[in-house]
């Protein structure tokens, strides 16, 4: 790697970032508007013009309110979970091919940080660390409220992790990688997954709910019964790195579920436009994030129409629903390839 | 038992069918609904900058009137303290000097009257309750505070300003008429 490459690297690394910190600080502020919409209220509208500063405010609160530990907590442990948290919800988005290629000045860059010929199994193996996160919190607290949510959470995502593996080996059978930039330059033009992997896209989307804990798979939050579930003894920042976790964790998962099935930044008709090569990088990655804000909005939509899953639903669902599906989709996508691939 | 909105579903426990079994009609369906709420007219009144229209006889802050001659009406007879159901109004009475005719109506009148707008619950019956037309509730809103002290009004609230007086004719309603024509309180005119 030059030293032209590990510059523009790092400026892109660091771009990412606080495009991922932006895009989910404004997700909160999306999040109210779309609710107070969906119920016929007006949403923040205060703080700047149509409260586009609410975010902001909400950010020096975070930061103004008292940090409490509770005495009985463990302490590293307590301070440990939220940063897990944090950290493997920001490391997701290293994987994520976010345009095509720019040349400048005569060098190519890949808009992509790491192009891991794994990167599928990355992101999985992160999201399973996430769960850490909210498994030490919800420990350390030393609550009993907090420890059943940190339960539920881990066995829900465990639960549902199984039925996403599925899901994605049915994908993987139809691209035959498991690198997210061989996947997305497959989906060229219009041949998005979702058209040959209908099936594998709902079993996805469905996890995906379950993983980011979002309504209607909200129980490791479960304001109603568990008071906050795992984060119930979390104050000040520390609560709002959890929630910011969630946030950051909803655009990840947005972002993987563009980039897997509605092709990534590929374009319809890209190529009879004509534009050059750098245009098309460009365009590519605005329709990239234009998918990523839809389903970002299709999970805002889902959380404020659902009601929440009793806790057998959910694991009925899980275990006796998606799992068998799943397997019937590899089956099916196997049995596809077999007999196409003969002739 | 008949049922006050005839939108009751009978609850059952049936097997679902295939269809309810995969939730996905289901939540399309609700999806629909939220969207079309999505994109509704809001309902919602910016308070501060829009003010919805009020009742006539809305129940707001209390005034103490003036007569025409701008004298106070109030002659603290505590009947209004009397009939008030939360005890939210106290006074202390006091006697007309000479010279103050053009202050005071009577030979009695209120040296202190305060309401604790806190317990006030705006039931109108001290406006019922006084015999001389001095207080009524008005349409205005109590302002919130910080503290709970701002919220005992005295008589430099209460009282309506010389050059600000304050228009209860909307609360006059044809039975206020009919009730102030009979010749016994005349005394009030």
């Amino acid at each position: 790697m030059d030293l032209t490459t590990l510059i523009f690297k790092t400026v892109f690394l660091i771009i990412i970032l606080l495009v991922t910190l932006v895009v989910a600080m404004y997700s909160t502020y999306g999040e109210r508007k779309v609710a107070a919409f969906m119920q016929d209220r007006r949403g923040p509208n205060r703080a700047g013009l149509f409260g586009l500063l609410q975010p902001l405010a909400d950010g020096v609160k975070m930061f103004m309110k008292e940090e409490i530990i509770p005495l009985t907590a463990n302490k590293k442990l307590f301070i440990i979970g939220p940063s897990i948290a944090m950290t493997t919800a920001l490391l997701t988005g290293v994987v994520i091919p976010w345009g095509g290629t720019l040349t400048l000045g005569g060098h190519e860059f890949s808009l992509q940080i790491a192009d891991l010929n794994i990167g599928i199994l990355y992101v999985f193996a992160m999201v399973s660390i996430g769960v850490y996160g909210i498994m030490i919190g919800g420990w350390a607290s030393n609550n009993k409220y907090a420890l059943l949510g940190a339960i539920r959470a881990a066995s829900q995502m465990i639960s549902y992790e199984l039925a996403m593996g599925m899901s994605i080996i049915a994908l993987v059978l139809t691209t035959g990688s498991l690198s997210l930039h061989d996947i997305v330059a497959q989906q060229h033009g219009m041949h998005w997954n979702i058209f040959y992997q209908p099936l594998g896209f709902l079993i996805f989307l469905t996890c995906a709910f379950a993983e980011t804990n979002r309504a209607p798979f909200d129980l490791p939050e479960c304001e109603t019964e568990l008071i906050g579930g795992y984060h119930t003894e979390y104050s000040s920042m520390k609560l709002g790195f959890y929630l910011f976790a969630e946030y950051i964790n909803m655009f990840i998962s947005s972002a993987v579920i563009a980039t897997l099935y509605f092709g990534g930044y590929n374009m319809p008709f890209i190529d009879e436009l004509g534009f050059s090569a750098n245009t098309v990088t460009l365009l590519g990655t605005a329709f990239f994030f234009l998918k990523i804000f839809s389903m970002i909005f299709l999970f805002m939509w889902i959380r404020w129409t659902l009601p929440r899953f009793r806790y057998d639903q959910l694991m009925n669902m899980g275990w006796k629903g998606l799992i068998p599906l799943g397997m019937f989709n590899i089956v099916a996508t196997g049995i596809y390839y077999f007999f196409t691939e003969l002739k | 038992m008949q049922s006050l909105t005839n939108r009751s579903v009978v609850a059952s426990d049936k097997k679902m069918t295939i269809l309810e079994w995969i939730y996905i009609p289901a939540i399309i369906k609700g999806m629909s609904i939220t969207i079309r709420h999505f994109f509704r007219k809001k309902v919602t009144i910016s308070y501060p900058e829009q003010k919805r229209e009020f009742s006539k006889v809305y129940r707001g802050q209390h005034v103490l009137k003036r007569d025409d001659q701008g004298r106070e009406r109030c002659t603290a007879c505590g009947l209004c303290a009397v009939a008030c159901p939360a005890e939210a109004i106290t006074m202390v009475a006091a006697e007309r000097k000479p010279g103050e005719e053009h202050l005071y109506r009577e030979e009695k009148y209120a040296a202190i009257y305060e309401i604790n707008m806190l317990r006030c619950i705006y039931c109108g019956d001290c406006e019922d309750a006084c015999p001389k037309e001095a207080i009524f509730l008005t349409d205005r809103i109590v302002a919130s505070q910080y503290e709970r002290k701002p919220f005992i009004y005295g008589k430099d609230i209460l009282v309506e300003p010389m050059d600000l007086r304050i228009d209860i004719s909307a609360r006059q309603t044809e039975a206020v008429h009919k009730f102030k024509s009979e010749k016994r309180f005349a005394h009030n005119k």
